[in-house]
């Protein structure tokens, strides 16, 4: 086994933990929502992909239906083309292999195997994902279980574990002083988009704060 | 069978989102404006993620709770605490507030 997958599989655990607990509060929404325990278990074992699957089982179980649901989660997942493309060169193989490898883009891995220099370390990326995965499924498992009894997972804090994943990533990030600018630049293209746009896409616009780089 | 639906179709677009760079750049090498670009994307894009998930709901703009968990986590995080015990004060916190509140 490559020493950088073996890394990845190290650095994924806190995440995966982390992981743990944010799938078992999607578990108990999505149960809650009207989704069958086994409904909201597969979910997570082939969506994979936190803020997609809690975008699109509220408006489903909210009656929004079927479009509206898959194309929330969907723009959710937009910021997955930016940084597809940010990984891409780093890839080995052909296309087919490729669009793999690309399979296991998840936020914490992505952001832990960025060198900082434009390019990745797919090995600890793909490492790192291993055990995410295995979190997500078994917290959706355990939140799915609890369901109806745990009540409303807000009540419990659990809406913040969320922002605090994300917050960990940005923070190593930011260590780099040329980050910061365009990393509040981005909060704030953001923020400002929300009430304009559907959710999602303040998230993937905000990435145009980093054309900031063509001035460099 | 609408979940079932919406299950399987959110699994392909996924799937097609994630495979999409990957395949479409594939092996070329970027041109070096477009690296610096890239480089700039992670500081970004998780700065938005972090902003949009503590303090929107929806299509809304609010603060709650989760906004001082968040804080605190912020606080513990500068000072290098690990991050499993990040997260469960900043729940912790988050609770306690909105238990108060």
């Amino acid at each position: 086994m490559d020493a950088s997958f073996r890394r990845g599989l190290r650095a994924g655990v806190p995440f995966s933990l982390v992981g743990f607990l944010l799938s078992m509060s999607f578990g108990v929404l999505a149960v809650q929502a009207g989704f069958s325990a086994l409904q909201a278990i597969v979910m997570s074992a082939v969506v994979h992909a936190g803020s997609a699957q809690f975008a699109a089982t509220a408006i489903l179980g909210a009656g929004g239906g079927l479009v509206p649901s898959v194309l929330a989660g969907s723009l959710m997942n937009a910021r997955f083309l930016a940084m597809g493309i940010a990984v891409a060169p780093s890839l080995r193989g052909g296309p087919g292999r490729r669009a793999l490898q690309g399979q296991t883009v998840v936020d914490p891995s992505w952001a832990l195997a960025n060198q900082g220099d434009g390019s990745f370390d797919r090995q600890l990326m793909m490492g790192a994902t291993v055990p995410q995965y295995a979190g997500w499924v078994s917290g959706t498992v355990a939140g799915a279980f609890l369901g109806d009894v745990a009540g409303d997972p807000d009540r419990f804090g659990l809406d913040v574990v969320f922002p605090v994943f994300f917050l960990a990533l940005l923070a190593a990030e930011l260590r780099d002083p040329r980050s910061r600018g365009v990393a509040l630049a981005g909060a704030l293209i953001a923020l400002a988009l929300v009430p304009f746009t559907p959710p999602g896409v303040p998230v993937l616009a905000a990435g145009t704060a980093a054309l900031v780089g063509l001035a460099r | 069978m609408t979940a079932w639906l919406m299950i399987g179709a959110l699994a392909v677009t996924t799937a097609l989102i994630k495979a999409f760079g990957p395949v479409l750049v594939g092996g070329r090498e970027l041109p070096p404006t477009a690296v610096k670009v890239i480089a700039l994307l992670p500081p970004v894009l998780l700065a938005a993620l972090v902003v949009t998930s503590t303090l929107s709901e929806g299509q809304r703009l609010h603060v709650d709770a989760s906004a001082a968990g968040v804080a605190v986590a912020g606080v513990m995080i500068w000072r290098r605490l690990p991050l499993l015990v990040v997260v469960l004060t900043a729940v912790v916190v988050t609770a306690g507030v909105r238990a108060l509140t």
